[in-house]
């Protein structure tokens, strides 16, 4: 049943020519990106050494690795014997609370130094150019770098331990969180920075009193999200030897201890979805806090 | 000028008569200052506990420092001393990009469904809903690098393994961002669609589609853009790219061709950076 009558062919003709062709130039720009894409993944599948024949091959490998991770080392099942499982438990809680220790510490130490970086960061803050371009080339520097390449460095020169981790993790958040804190700061509404620079306040009162309380609960909440991420990045900084949890994963998967290796992947699951939860409700209630002042 | 400070010593001088006035704006009511004052000493008595039982010192730190001067001093010039080097080192990164480039494209691939599927507007079902976000997120709490290992066991050590692990991790970041995106569409396109007679695909295909594709595709240069900087790491485990050479030098205190590779690594990361940004702008310019 048609509701609606057409309108003659000869009307008709123009709009469907013109829809043909734009359909026509659309598919042209769609068939060339993906002879881009195809080539590009030509090229990175030669790059990479991707053999499609070993992955289905080995696939098998890959469920069967699961089933091992499944199974204690007498055969059974795991979780038909919880405490064979988890026979490390004490000693892996104390490694994941370490974990979230350095994740804090260095969330923490690196907002501090990223709170120090953004005002000097940011246009409508700092006049002086060449300090605004250091600094800015400075935190480039700092999240450019990968946290567990500062870890492996910093191992070298302060040795094994959790100090190492902490202090990468640091300086790789101040570098990510003051790029997001410049941002901020660089919206803020100027009127009461103008206003307190009025009566005469120094630039750090300007800081102080008009561009803090403005930024603060955006600021705390950038920081819980990094800290979320961070704990994610801590659980791998101990692969160096750099503290945390990882240390002993990396021993368990090289060594193919099994039954530990899926008791810690699921006691880190477990633990970063905790954290996750935790953080997200937090957050939800420093917007609440905003919004209703 | 003086007319200002004029006000401003008025204004400290009348400072007390003017509180009993204007108690609410000029007395600060510290009833209300107590949670916010418990959040930060329960925070801050934390941190300092966390210093103490990460056995973090200044003493350490100083000792430690020392001799991070030592080493920064060994690492300039950045040089590879050798042009074979050079070019071993130019392959990996090569080998770097394309990990970082077939792990993005194979999670998106599996990840843009699946996360199509996670969300609440195409797929009504709550049971199917909420396991797939379970799932998702179970992806996405395992690290890369634990992903590498685990890739390592099945197809062996190299550059492989690496784009697998950042398919695996991706898979679940791309599902969730997805599942949102498709949340956040306008709900009107859809009923058009059915309006006009068109079946539940037709309304995914011309309802929901249009309004994603442009999210997708920044967000898959966003992606992209950060596992290079992951690819860069992965090689630490054994899973190819730059980061084996990386984790090479460092074990071996080779410090000048370590601060190469980190340069080599930066300048890599800058043009992807700024390459990625112009097709960004131009993705969502040209979709209006």
């Amino acid at each position: 049943m048609r509701l609606v009558s057409l309108p003659p062919a000869g009307q008709l003709a123009p709009p469907l020519t013109a829809y043909a062709q734009a359909a026509a130039a659309k598919r042209r720009q769609l068939a060339l990106g993906v002879a881009l894409a195809a080539i590009a993944l030509a090229i990175s599948a030669a790059g990479a050494e991707v053999q499609p024949v070993t992955l289905w091959n080995k696939i098998g490998n890959f469920t069967s690795y699961f089933d091992r991770l499944l199974k204690l080392d007498t055969g059974a099942r795991v979780w038909t014997d919880p405490q064979e499982w988890f026979w490390g438990l004490a000693r892996w809680s104390r490694l994941l609370g370490e974990t979230a220790l350095i994740a804090y510490v260095a969330t923490l130490t690196g907002a501090l130094g990223a709170f120090i970086c953004a005002a000097p960061a940011s246009r409508n803050l700092m006049r002086h150019a060449p300090v605004r371009f250091m600094v800015r080339r400075l935190l480039e520097f700092c999240r450019s770098v990968p946290d567990i390449v500062f870890a492996m460095i910093f191992v070298a020169a302060f040795g094994l331990g959790a100090l190492p981790g902490v202090l990468a993790m640091a300086i790789h958040t101040s570098g990510a969180l003051g790029k997001l804190f410049t941002e901020v700061v660089e919206n803020i509404d100027m009127r009461p920075v103008e206003g307190i620079a009025a009566t005469g306040g120094s630039w750090l009162a300007q800081v102080r009193f008009a561009a803090t309380p403005q930024v603060l609960s955006n600021l705390v909440s950038y920081t819980l999200l990094r800290f979320e991420i961070n704990v994610r990045g801590a659980t791998v900084i101990g692969f160096v030897g750099a503290g945390g949890i990882g240390q002993d994963l990396i021993v368990a998967i090289r060594k193919f201890y099994y039954s530990d290796v899926s008791a810690m992947l699921l006691m880190i699951i477990v633990t970063v979805m905790m954290i996750d939860i935790l953080s997200a409700r937090l957050r939800h209630r420093l917007l609440a806090m905003e919004t209703a002042p | 000028m003086s007319e200002l400070r004029g006000l401003r010593e008025t204004l400290i001088s009348h400072g007390k008569e003017l509180g009993t006035r204007y108690p609410e704006l000029l007395i600060a009511d510290w009833r209300r200052k107590i949670p916010l004052l418990g959040w930060c000493v329960t925070a801050i008595g934390l941190y300092i506990g966390g210093l103490a039982a990460l056995g973090i010192s200044p003493a350490v730190i100083i000792a430690g420092f020392g001799r991070m001067i030592d080493i920064a001093g060994l690492m300039l010039p950045p040089e590879p001393q050798s042009w074979s080097r050079f070019l071993l080192y130019l392959g990996a990164l090569g080998q770097t990009l394309a990990i970082a480039f077939l792990g993005t494209l194979f999670a998106a691939i599996l990840g843009v469904p699946l996360g199509f599927l996670a969300a609440r507007n195409v797929v009504a079902n709550r049971f199917v809903h909420f396991f797939g976000r379970r799932s998702l997120d179970t992806l996405r709490s395992v690290d890369t690098l634990i992903w590498a290992l685990i890739w390592i066991n099945v197809v062996g050590l190299g550059p492989f393994a690496g784009a697998l692990a950042i398919m695996s991790s991706d898979i679940g970041a791309f599902g969730k961002l997805m599942s949102e995106a498709t949340e956040a569409a306008d709900r009107r396109p859809v009923d058009g669609v059915l309006s006009a007679g068109g079946g539940r695909l037709h309304a995914i295909r011309f309802g929901l589609v249009p309004q994603i594709l442009p999210v997708t595709a920044s967000q898959v240069l966003y992606f992209f853009e950060s596992n290079t900087r992951s690819a860069t790491i992965i090689g630490i485990v054994g899973a190819g790219g730059i980061g084996l050479q990386l984790s090479e030098q460092i074990r071996v205190l080779e410090w000048q061709q370590v601060s190469f590779l980190i340069l080599m690594i930066l300048i890599t990361v800058a043009a992807l950076d700024w390459i990625s940004q112009r097709l960004r702008n131009a993705i969502i310019g040209y979709r209006g």
